[in-house]
């Protein structure tokens, strides 16, 4: 199957080896990724952020990026959470009905990696070895946005050497939300705390997720609290083989990066 | 009546600026129970929640009504009980002073120790006992002030659901529900009975 | 030149009631923040009531179709709200009741006070309701010499301890039982100094402080949880009996209730009274819920008297986006599970509409510009929208009042906002990708000086770090990649 990346503008910038690990993977399930490279960003911090009219051109550039292609697959909830839920409506606000149109023509052909994985490709083992004590944190707009469910814990509980402990409070918010870390940091800072803390407790090696933005939030405060606890992206475990460490390679991980 | 006229004009000014989409379809939901009124089945579930609800619950055949209530009444160490006027004649315990309720004062009300009625309807799933004010339930006070509520059901006014229970109540009559005794949640959000309506609510479950 | 135009929707007049906060949500978040024991009593009590609701809904099978069927019954009715208030009018005149109108809450509270002084009464005793405490109802009486007696437990407690309500339910949720117990010692006249902190004790003296109050006044003030237009039957639901009291004892009964809250069929009361008890306390059913039908002569207050208020609801209305708000039933879910809520408590949001609730019902009765910083009190979680038993998408609501927080602020003033400018080139750069590449690259450099964000977003780096950046982006390995791949 011919699968477009939808990297985001997060991992593209920032976590390039999430997006590198999903190109990786669905390869070696058999599958042709392509990258359409007009893709930018998809304009979910504008829409949030009270700015749905400078988004508008975002959502035109993702519309014209996507359109062609028949299954679009993002490492993110909260990037296809905006394409399905906030394209549309930020078209609409505009008065362009043929572009909402178009946008959720694209928006029902875009997964979250592990509805892809689990839905479309119709796979929980994707031959993954990941030897390491894996904590799961369901990110908000992959549980509640996308419903994604369980879909993440079946597949990584087909992952070799992967020892699955369950996170406490899992579903309670990490208090990533985007520029509400910014401009409500205090709040935000209290519930990362609770959140580190169910992590910590779980006496996991590793706390993974399908969301770049809440595993920056997530592993920037263990990192400042030296946890020794690491933040993976789930696409990342799912692309590790027994040959090499995350199927790369060069053998470069993003903890590797971030070490 | 200007600002009535005000109101409305706002209102009507409000939905002609963005006029909503009339809601043709309301999605059903489920109005009746799989067992049907007075089913014994449904008169245990009763009794299940209101116990749950620590309310205290008997079982007592037509003719036995007079003396559970008596019971009850004795073990609470009640002197004097209130009834509405229409309460069944065979439902009044003996060996109490009983008072019938002919718009006894408020003070004389609190003064006494219970009070003993019939019921509009009982909803199984919540456990709930609706008055509705008839002859046999009394004014609302006279349920409300006294501090034990010993109320009798009959098995053909139990219904299963909610929705049961509305269809057969009517919309004019003053209506109280009831699903157990007084209780509060606001002390660290724990449910805690016995505030300021009757403490202890019984309820005698009849078979017929 | 402005000019306000009786018959067009208006917001909440300013000066009167507890809808404005005196100072920011980040400000007064960051006060509560600091305050162990306020972090400890809420997450304690909406741990409770989080488990005890999902307990008693898992017991609904149809609990999704009566979320639905209340979604469907609240957007009917604010489709109808005009011709449904006036049949609800007419239902009550002829049932012996009498209704009043009132734009906003000076009227309203002048309304109140008028009733009340033609009884001559000079105290009245008052049912938890949200929409007298949003008028601000206590403090009219009081400047008219009229002593109101709040009733509900919790709200005895604010009142006595002179406290702030911080909660729709449970006004007193951010005091546990030995503050409670403190207060009840120290402002409850003749309460035995024994008294112990065991609930069961804190409620028995509360029934005792106001068994007189119950037996001698003669005027009640009410809310009222639903009014059935068909019928012009009002509901109210409640706990300990109070309300009982208060809308059987007293000659004169006294009811105010915001404009939403009418419904328009006897049988669409079948809906609500199984999602409110179960979404709010988390009940099956809550001990005592009341309904009166206009005046029943012999039974309860032969004096009935309902109030209908706009005080900005109109202007909620108004908003095709923000409109879904008036369908609110005041159940507090969204406030128990809103992660939020539980970490600042009530008082941050100023308003007496705490949590996510008022997060998109304050800012939209008194106009954005009043409440500015309350759609920001949220991460976007999505746990209201889930729990609300009504339905209403309050994470869309707020993102849409953010935008029109952002566009009324452009509107007023010359001068964009840096954060528009900054919002304005971002968008611009990422609609061409050779700028986007060029601050990619940026990015990457820009954190070499450390793993600390310039201001205005250090906030984010104060307790957190920034990840180290990668040496290469996504597209710049993908096109290496590509050209390594050619034969
Ligand atoms: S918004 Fe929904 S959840 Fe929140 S109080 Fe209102 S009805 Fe309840």
């Amino acid at each position: 199957m011919r699968i477009a990346l939808f990297v985001t503008c997060l991992a593209d910038t920032l976590f390039p080896e999430a997006a590198r690990a999903t190109v990786r993977l669905l390869e070696r399930l058999g599958h042709q990724v392509a990258f359409p490279e007009e893709q930018t960003c998809c304009g979910q911090m504008h829409v949030n952020t009270g700015y749905p009219d400078d988004a508008l051109r975002l959502v035109r550039r993702h519309v014209r990026a996507f359109a062609p292609y028949d299954v679009v697959v993002a490492p993110s909830g909260s990037c296809v959470g905006s394409v399905r839920h906030q394209h549309a409506m930020v078209a609409r606000r505009a008065g362009d009905e043929r572009l909402a149109g178009r946008a959720e023509e694209v928006a029902r052909h875009t997964y979250e990696l592990s509805e892809l994985l689990v839905d479309v490709l119709g796979v929980t083992d994707v031959g993954a070895y990941y030897p390491h004590r894996v904590t799961y944190h369901p990110t908000c707009h992959s549980l509640r946005m996308l419903r994604v469910g369980d879909r993440p814990l079946r597949l990584l509980r087909e992952v070799r050497g992967l020892d699955l402990v369950e996170l406490p409070q899992a579903e309670q918010c990490c208090g990533f939300g985007g520029t509400f870390a910014v401009k409500n940091a205090d709040t935000s800072t209290a519930m990362l705390a609770d959140k580190m803390r169910h992590v910590l407790a779980t006496r996991a090696d590793v706390c993974t997720a399908g969301d770049a933005s809440c595993l920056m939030h997530i592993g920037g405060g263990l990192s400042r609290l030296r946890a020794g606890v690491r933040t993976v992206h789930l696409a990342e475990i799912l692309a590790s083989t027994e040959a090499g460490r995350s199927g790369d390679p060069t053998g470069r991980t993003t903890e590797g990066v971030a070490r | 009546m200007i600002a009535r006229d005000v109101t409305l004009a706002r209102l009507r000014a409000a939905l002609a600026a963005a006029p909503p989409t009339p809601v043709r379809h309301r999605p059903g939901h489920r109005r009746q129970g799989e067992l049907p009124p007075g089913d014994p089945e449904l008169v245990d579930l009763l009794a299940e929640r209101l116990t749950d609800y620590r309310a205290q619950v008997y079982r007592a055949t037509g003719a036995a009504v007079a003396d559970t209530v008596a019971g009850i009444l004795a073990a609470e160490g009640a002197t004097a009980v209130v009834v509405p006027p229409g309460l069944p004649a065979d439902w009044r315990p003996g060996g109490i002073e009983v008072v019938v309720d002919d718009d006894l004062s408020a003070d004389r009300l609190a003064e006494l120790d219970a009070v003993v009625t019939a019921a509009a309807v009982a909803v199984a799933e919540t456990g709930t006992i609706v008055l509705d004010a008839a002859a046999d339930q009394g004014r609302r006070i006279i349920s409300l002030l006294p501090d034990r509520h010993v109320c009798v059901v009959r098995p053909e006014q139990v219904v299963a659901t909610v929705p049961e229970a509305l269809a057969r109540l009517t919309p004019g009559h003053p209506l109280t529900w009831i699903s157990g005794p007084s209780a509060t949640s606001d002390i660290e959000l724990n449910r805690v009975e016995g505030v300021h309506g009757p403490r202890r609510l019984h309820v005698v479950l009849t078979d017929g | 030149m402005t000019e306000t135009f009786l018959g067009l929707p208006a917001t909440a007049p300013p000066g009167v009631g507890h809808l404005r906060g005196d100072e920011p949500f980040p400000v007064a978040a960051r006060r509560a923040l600091a305050d162990p024991q306020l972090r400890r009593n809420l997450r304690h009590a909406t741990g409770t009531i989080r488990a005890k609701s999902s307990a008693v809904i898992s017991e609904v099978p149809d609990w999704p179709e009566l979320r639905a069927a209340g979604r469907a019954i609240k957007s009917d009715t604010m489709a109808r709200l005009p011709e449904l208030l006036e049949q609800l009018e007419a239902a009550v005149t002829a049932a012996g009741g009498t209704v009043h109108w009132a734009t906003d809450a000076v009227e309203a509270n002048r309304i109140v006070t008028d009733l009340v002084r033609a009884t001559g009464a000079d105290r009245v005793m008052k049912v938890k309701s949200m929409a007298t405490q949003e008028i601000g109802l206590n403090e009219a009486l009081e400047a008219a010499g009229i002593e109101p007696v709040e009733t509900d437990l919790a709200e005895l407690i604010v009142q006595l301890g002179r406290d702030r309500p911080s909660h729709i339910l449970v006004p007193a949720i951010h005091r546990n039982r030995a503050e409670i117990r403190e207060v009840f010692l120290r402002e409850m006249p003749g309460v035995d100094p024994a008294l112990t902190d065991e609930p069961a004790a804190l409620a028995a003296a509360a029934r005792r402080h106001l068994r007189a109050t119950f037996l001698s006044t003669k005027v009640a003030v009410s809310g009222a949880n639903f009014a059935v237009a068909e019928t012009g039957t009002l509901a109210v639901v409640e706990s300990e009996g109070n309300g009982r009291m208060c809308l059987t004892l007293p000659e004169t009964l006294i009811t105010v209730m915001g404009i939403e809250k009418v419904i328009p069929t006897w049988d669409d009361l079948g809906v609500f009274l199984q999602l409110l008890p179960r979404a709010s306390t988390g009940e099956r059913m809550n001990p005592y819920t009341s309904m009166w039908t206009g005046v029943t002569p012999g039974d309860g207050p032969q004096q009935v008297h309902l109030v209908l208020l706009d005080n900005g609801r109109s202007a909620v209305l108004a908003d095709e986006v923000g409109r879904q708000v008036l369908h609110c039933i005041r159940c507090s879910a969204c406030l128990n599970v809103c992660p939020v809520y539980e970490r600042t408590g009530g008082h941050a949001y100023g308003s007496v509409y705490p949590g996510p609730i008022g997060a998109v019902l304050s800012p939209q009765l008194t106009g954005v510009a009043d409440n500015a910083s309350l759609p920001y009190a949220s991460s976007l979680c999505g746990a209201c929208f889930d729990a609300c038993p009504v339905m209403i998408d309050i994470p869309s609501v707020l993102v849409h009042l953010r935008a029109r927080h952002v566009a009324e602020r452009r509107a007023a003033h010359r001068m964009p906002s840096a954060e528009a400018v900054a919002m304005a080139a971002a968008a611009y750069t990422m609609d061409h990708p050779r700028l986007y590449a060029a601050a990619q690259r940026a990015a990457g450099l820009g954190r070499i000086a450390g793993r600390a964000l310039p201001p205005p977003l250090n906030g984010w780096t104060a307790s957190r770090d920034m990840p180290a950046a990668p040496p290469q982006t996504f597209r710049q390995w993908w096109s290496e990649r590509r050209r390594d791949d050619r034969p």
